[in-house]
């Protein structure tokens, strides 16, 4: 068991959903069922600060319940649902609704990130006190920029007033136009409009200048460049609030992948960059520049992915497979571990009630995971298949999941 | 995409048929049975089917050309267009196809190393359909060596070679190959 | 060969072996009886998703030439509604009975996708802006049937490289044959990068136009996807066209291609394309040849 000390072997017994005791050898004279965990990290169960569940509008692709179940399945007991849904969540009601419906599913917390604009139109600002209010805690525009500095800087002052996060979509849409991977040796031998990485860096420049001038925090979703990565390094040192996420994607893959056969499997936005890009965003996660891991979990039915690369829609679905990839990749430490996949992600989403160490008296809110074990992707609890690690062996999974005192996933499968 | 390609050292090993003497007897029979047919030779056109058809059609030519004085037109006519086994076996580089004069109303004679099951004289026949109306067309080989699959037959052989079906008639000319025999293989 | 895909990976030896069979073909074109049985019985299946009459007539002309039947999927033609994906349109071709499918698309990599759902072999007949290979083929094959061989000849690409399918094809097919290629154009009009790319780069027409053996010219449009790549047409004849002034200082034995259409009067002068140096026309006859020895060629049992 990790806790703020260290990690620990012992004996956790729950009783009713919650921890009664946590020591070496405990008995267990009612008769509890048991569940050894022998060689596997006991820590807080996973947090998801940029999942897209789709409902409201896009059920097809993916709902609520089933998205609660990928992330039950993937050790998680919380996510942040991205607002670019139909209607796009930017007002009190509809936030009420996808917290609401994700209770009622009863497998995780949904906690609706609002939109920054309405509509995610990037014109005017959306309805941020109705979303604070039902319980919004991370404004994103997700999908696209908040691409006006002025907008931008009214909303880091409105949202960093009522003590949320800006979280941006960092693009340029000048340079990233029709554009469909990373621009570069292999775009350019197929032929495909490329999206430099400048069109990130730019966004992440401007907006380390918004949150400096501010004081308010800017949060950076999905960084894919290093030279972004090496941008908030440099903001951090001078105090300037900003906090980043990396996908699983992105530190697994690069373009390479998209030479082969142009699979659309491995097109997402942002784009899968070089190797010296994905060198630099391992080492900006290794290094505390970059905090969390967070999956951009973006379900497409597979007639979606069933055409050419250019007209495949964008995105990955990541849930599953999400602690496996980060293990396989990093190999990190228990303590690195549940940082970025945990503790890091709740307090960035001000989730009070996760990412706490399994804490003697407290709902049981925990994740049991195997570093050493080995499997290979290959079935979905999500609506939609659309995975780049399907047939690809991970190390690392998931055994045990408890939300809110109760068990929703054992060995691979809902209970 | 293979080249047809023989392993010498593999042939070696398999039992001579027939000597380059052999050979060079049975043209020169086959030349003179054709000059008994056409003493008059004016009409006849020799065409060798790709790849060893070609060499020896060349032979049976000069075969005649030193008994009669005569100079019997020589070309070839590839098959690789008119096979019916494309789809069991690779595409393989196509022989030329050269026809010398005009074909209608001459007696053309078709010249091919081994006559076996018949297919390629079928497609040397449907191949010649198109490049004109002989009045006759006959056919000549240096082996016949049974197992027909078509009703046709050769009008000139040099050798007739009971063989298994089992087995694999390979010729080898100087041309073509460096060498000269015929050789009888087992295949396993 | 499976599939004809893509010249990038293509060696020497493929890309000989496919023109020496384009020879054989060009002599069944010129007999009495232009027709061969070779393909009797097969069904080429002709998916245009995109419009090229061109290119569609000289598959056509090339199928029927082997005696095989086609059948033709035309997105205009037909309701290419959304929710039919890329993969229902050409099961369901194969379903219909295509034997070898001949695939035309304005995306990038349409004709791999394809191959990767049917069992039968494929032809890229021109993805969006990434490869055309049977155009490669039949380039290399009129300009060895000019000057004998490609090896050490001085080909010079002028214009839009960066957006052009023809562009990349003939690059691979020309340096594996021992060409010497050089790009010309801006910036705005080649590729991001070409770290990748055998080739060596020039910003100006004058640069090349007294030295290539061959002057390989493409159609310039000033804007592509939104973006303005020339600043005007006139602007950029000034530096990248082929006018008659310069026409007039080619070396000797040297030739001009382009693969169709032409935009007279911008990156070849009006006169240039009928005057002698012009092989345009033996471009699109060596494109039936050219077709044919790949539909032979992949037809056969056991590609590998």
């Amino acid at each position: 068991m990790l806790s703020p000390d260290g990690g620990q072997t012992v004996d956790i017994l729950i009783e009713n959903g919650r921890i009664v005791s946590i020591g070496p050898a405990l008995s267990n004279d009612a008769l509890y069922p048991e569940f050894d965990a022998t060689g596997c990290w006991v820590g807080p169960g996973f947090v998801d600060i940029h999942t897209h569940l789709r409902e409201p509008g896009h059920e097809y692709k993916e709902d609520i319940k089933s998205g609660s179940q990928a992330a039950a399945l993937g050790g998680y007991t919380a996510v942040v649902a991205m607002p670019n849904t139909m209607p796009a969540i930017d007002s009190g009601h509809i936030a009420r609704l996808v917290a609401a419906r994700g209770r009622e599913v009863g497998l995780i917390e949904v906690q609706p990130a609002g939109a920054v604009t309405l509509g995610r139109q990037g014109n005017e600002l959306a309805h941020l006190d109705e979303l604070w209010e039902a319980g919004s805690r991370i404004f994103t525009d997700d999908g696209d920029p908040v691409a006006d500095s002025g907008l931008m800087r009214q909303a880091l002052e409105y949202i960093g007033d009522l003590g949320g996060v800006v979280s941006q979509h960092c693009e340029d849409k000048g340079l990233s136009r029709g554009g469909h991977m990373h621009e570069g040796s292999v775009s350019s031998l197929l032929g495909i409009r490329g999206i430099p990485p400048a069109s990130e860096d730019i966004v992440v420049a401007r907006d380390i200048a918004l949150s400096e001038m501010t004081d308010r925090p800017v949060h950076f979703q999905h960084l894919s460049s290093a030279r972004s990565v090496e941008l908030i390094a440099d903001a951090r040192l001078r105090g300037v609030p900003v906090t980043a996420e990396v996908t699983p994607h992105h530190l697994m893959f690069t373009d390479k992948e998209i030479e082969a056969g142009t699979d659309p499997a491995f097109k997402m936005h942002p784009p899968l960059r070089t190797e010296s890009d994905r060198q630099g965003l391992i080492e900006g996660l290794r290094h505390g520049v970059i905090d969390v891991v967070a999956t951009d979990h973006a379900p497409h039915v597979t007639a979606d992915k069933e055409v050419p690369f250019e007209e495949a829609a964008n995105g990955v679905i990541g849930l599953e497979t999400a602690a496996a990839v980060v293990n396989t990749v990093l190999q990190p430490d228990a303590a690195e571990f549940f940082s970025w996949m945990s503790t890091g992600p709740a307090g960035i989403a001000r989730m009070a009630n996760h990412g706490r160490y399994p804490t003697h008296g407290e709902l049981a809110n925990l994740v049991v995971f195997d570093p050493n074990a080995r499997w290979i992707p290959g079935t979905y609890a999500s609506k939609s298949t659309n995975s780049p690690y399907t047939g690809l062996t991970l190390t690392g999974k998931v055994r045990l999941t408890v939300s809110m005192g109760r068990t929703t996933s054992s060995e691979g499968q809902l209970t | 995409m293979i080249e047809p390609g023989l392993e010498t050292a593999r042939i070696r090993e398999a039992p001579l048929l027939l000597t380059d003497d052999d050979i060079r007897r049975a043209l020169r029979r086959i030349s003179h049975e054709i000059r008994e047919q056409h003493p008059y030779l004016d009409q006849v056109v020799l065409l060798g089917i790709p790849t060893r058809g070609v060499p020896l059609a060349r032979r049976i030519a000069s075969a005649i050309r030193e008994h009669d004085n005569t100079e019997v037109p020589v070309g070839s006519v590839d098959v690789g267009l008119y096979r019916d086994d494309l789809d069991h076996r690779p595409t393989t580089r196509l022989g030329p196809t050269e026809v010398p004069v005009d074909l209608d109303g001459r007696t053309v004679i078709l010249v091919d190393d081994v006559l076996f099951t018949g297919r390629t004289i079928r497609a040397a026949l449907d191949a010649l359909a198109d490049l004109g109306r002989p009045s006759t067309v006959q056919l000549a080989v240096l082996v016949d060596r049974g197992h027909r699959q078509l009703p046709i037959r050769a009008d000139y052989v040099g050798k007739n070679l009971p063989t298994a079906v089992g087995e694999r008639v390979t010729v080898q000319l100087e041309e073509t190959d460096g060498t000269e025999g015929v050789w009888l293989e087992r295949l396993s | 060969m499976r599939h004809l895909l893509s010249t990038e990976h293509m060696t020497a030896t493929e890309l000989t072996w496919i023109l020496n069979m384009a020879d054989e073909m060009a002599e069944v074109l010129e007999r009495p009886i232009p027709k061969v049985p070779t393909l009797r019985g097969k069904t080429v299946g002709l998916l245009f998703f995109e419009n090229s009459t061109r290119t569609r007539l000289s598959f056509e002309r090339a199928a029927k030439a082997l005696s095989a039947d086609t059948m033709t999927f035309g997105s205009q033609g037909s309701s290419m509604t959304k929710g039919e994906s890329l993969r229902d349109t050409a099961l369901t071709l194969e379903a219909l009975g295509a034997d070898l499918m001949v695939v035309r698309h304005h995306a990038v990599g349409a004709a791999h996708r394809i191959s990767e759902w049917v069992d039968v072999p494929v032809i890229n007949a021109g993805d969006g802006t990434n490869q055309h290979p049977t155009q490669a083929l039949l380039d290399v094959l009129t300009l060895r049937k000019r000057f004998g061989k490609l090896d050490g000849l001085t080909v010079a690409i002028v214009g839009d490289i960066r957006h052009s399918r023809v562009a990349r094809s003939n690059v691979f097919a020309m340096t594996a044959l021992g060409a010497d290629v050089t790009l010309v154009a801006p910036p705005t009009l080649l590729p991001p990068t070409l770290d990748e790319w055998p080739v060596r780069v020039a910003h100006h027409i004058d640069d090349v136009i007294e030295s290539t053996d061959v002057l390989y010219l493409l159609r310039i449009q000033a804007e592509r996807g939104g973006d303005q790549v020339v600043p005007s047409l006139p602007e950029y004849v000034s530096r990248f066209g082929l006018t008659d002034e310069r026409y007039a200082r080619m070396s000797g034995d040297s030739v001009v291609l382009h693969p169709g259409p032409m935009n007279r009067g911008v990156e070849i002068a009006h006169g240039v394309a009928e005057a002698d140096r012009s092989l345009v026309l033996s471009q699109v006859r060596n494109g039936v040849a050219v077709r044919m020895a790949v539909m032979m060629t992949l037809a056969g049992a056991d590609r590998d």
